[in-house]
C-alpha cells in the first residue's frame, strides 16, 4: 500500500515509541496552558463578569456547564473519527485515541448533566425534566458508557477497540440531535446564546470568560488524552523491547 | 469576600457545580497515573522473573 500521501510527521507519530515520547514531552505544557487559561477564565467569569439581570449570580454555572457540554460533543466526534481510522486502516494508535477519549468524554458529559441539574433547580424549579436537550445529553452519556463497556467486554483488547469503535460510529447520529434539540423541539432548555461566526446574544464581559474556559477544557482534553494514551501503550506493548528498556530505565 | 461567596443567594447551587467540575477532572487526571504506575510495576516484576529463570538454567546443567 502506498503511504506517500501521509505526511512524514503523521507517519512518524503513528509509531508507539515515538508517540509515547512525544506525548510525554507535550502533556505537561498542555496541562500548564489549560490551568492558566482556566484560572483566567474563572477569574473573568466568577469575579469580573456582572450578575445577570434575570438570573442573578446563578448564571455563573454557565462558565463550566457550556464548555463541558461543548466538550461532550467535541470529544465524541474525535472518538468517532479515531474509531473510523481504527476500523478502516487498523492503526493501533487510532484505537488507543478512540478508546481513551471515551472516559474523558463521559466525564465531561457527567459534569454537563450535574451542573445543568444544579442550574435548573433554582431557575426552572426542578432538578430534571425529560426535555429533548436533557434527554439527548443523557443518551450521549449512555453511548459513552456503552463504548467503554463494550471495549472491556472482549478478552482481546484490539478486537474490543474495533467493536466499540463501530458503536461509537453508529452513535454519531445523536450529535446533531443534541445540538439542534433546542430548535427542533419546544424545550425548557434555553437556545444557544453563543454564535462563533455571527452575533452572540451574550454581553462581551460574559462571553470572553466563556470562550477562555472553552479553550481551557480543550487543552485539558488533549493533556488528559496524551496521559491516558501513554498508560495504554505501555500495557498494549508490554512485551516489546522499547517498553522493557523504558521500564528498566525509569527504575534506575 | 463573604458577599462574593454568597453568590447572590445562589451559593448552594453555584459552588457544588464547581466542586463537581473539579472533582471529576481531578479523578480523570489521577486515574491514568495510578494505572501507569501499576503497569510499570507489573512489567518490572515480569522482567525480573524472566532474568532469574534464565540464570538458573545454565547452573542446573553445570551440576549435572
Amino acid at each position: 500500500m502506498s503511504r506517500s500521501y501521509i505526511p512524514h510527521f503523521v507517519h512518524w507519530l503513528g509509531s508507539p515509541p515515538n508517540f509515547y515520547r512525544f506525548a510525554g514531552a507535550w502533556r505537561p505544557w498542555l496541562m500548564a496552558a489549560a490551568l492558566i487559561a482556566g484560572a483566567i477564565g474563572l477569574y473573568g467569569g466568577l469575579v469580573l463578569a456582572p450578575p445577570d439581570y434575570q438570573q442573578g449570580d446563578a448564571y455563573r454555572i454557565i462558565f463550566i456547564h457550556v464548555p463541558s457540554a461543548w466538550m461532550s460533543l467535541f470529544i465524541y466526534a474525535g472518538m468517532a473519527v479515531a474509531g473510523l481510522i481504527a476500523l478502516v486502516w487498523r492503526v493501533k494508535l487510532a484505537e488507543v485515541v478512540a478508546m481513551e477519549s471515551a472516559p474523558i468524554g463521559a466525564a465531561f458529559t457527567f459534569i454537563t448533566l450535574v451542573t445543568g441539574s444544579l442550574w435548573g433547580k433554582p431557575m426552572w424549579g426542578t432538578w430534571w425534566t425529560w426535555d429533548a436537550r436533557l434527554t439527548s445529553e443523557l443518551v450521549l452519556l449512555f453511548l459513552y458508557l456503552g463504548v467503554i463497556g463494550l471495549y472491556h467486554a472482549f478478552e482481546d483488547r484490539r478486537r474490543g477497540a474495533r467493536a466499540a469503535s463501530l458503536l461509537a460510529l453508529v452513535g454519531i447520529v445523536n450529535l446533531p440531535i443534541v445540538h439542534y434539540s433546542v430548535q427542533w423541539w419546544n424545550t425548557l432548555h434555553q437556545g444557544s446564546t453563543v454564535n462563533l461566526f455571527g452575533h452572540s446574544l451574550i454581553a462581551s464581559s460574559m462571553l470572553w470568560p466563556l470562550l477562555v474556559m472553552a479553550l481551557a477544557t480543550h487543552l485539558y482534553y488533549f493533556a488528559s488524552l496524551l496521559g491516558r494514551a501513554r498508560a495504554d501503550l505501555l500495557e498494549l506493548e508490554g512485551g516489546k523491547q522499547w517498553v522493557r528498556e523504558l521500564v528498566l530505565e525509569e527504575s534506575r | 469576600m463573604t458577599h462574593w461567596l454568597a453568590m447572590g443567594g445562589y451559593a448552594a447551587y453555584v459552588w457544588p457545580a464547581y466542586a463537581v467540575f473539579f472533582a471529576v477532572l481531578v479523578w480523570d487526571w489521577l486515574a491514568p497515573a495510578f494505572r501507569k504506575r501499576r503497569i510499570t510495576r507489573e512489567l518490572r516484576g515480569r522482567i525480573a522473573r524472566e532474568q532469574t529463570r534464565n540464570t538458573r538454567v545454565p547452573r542446573a546443567e553445570a551440576s549435572a
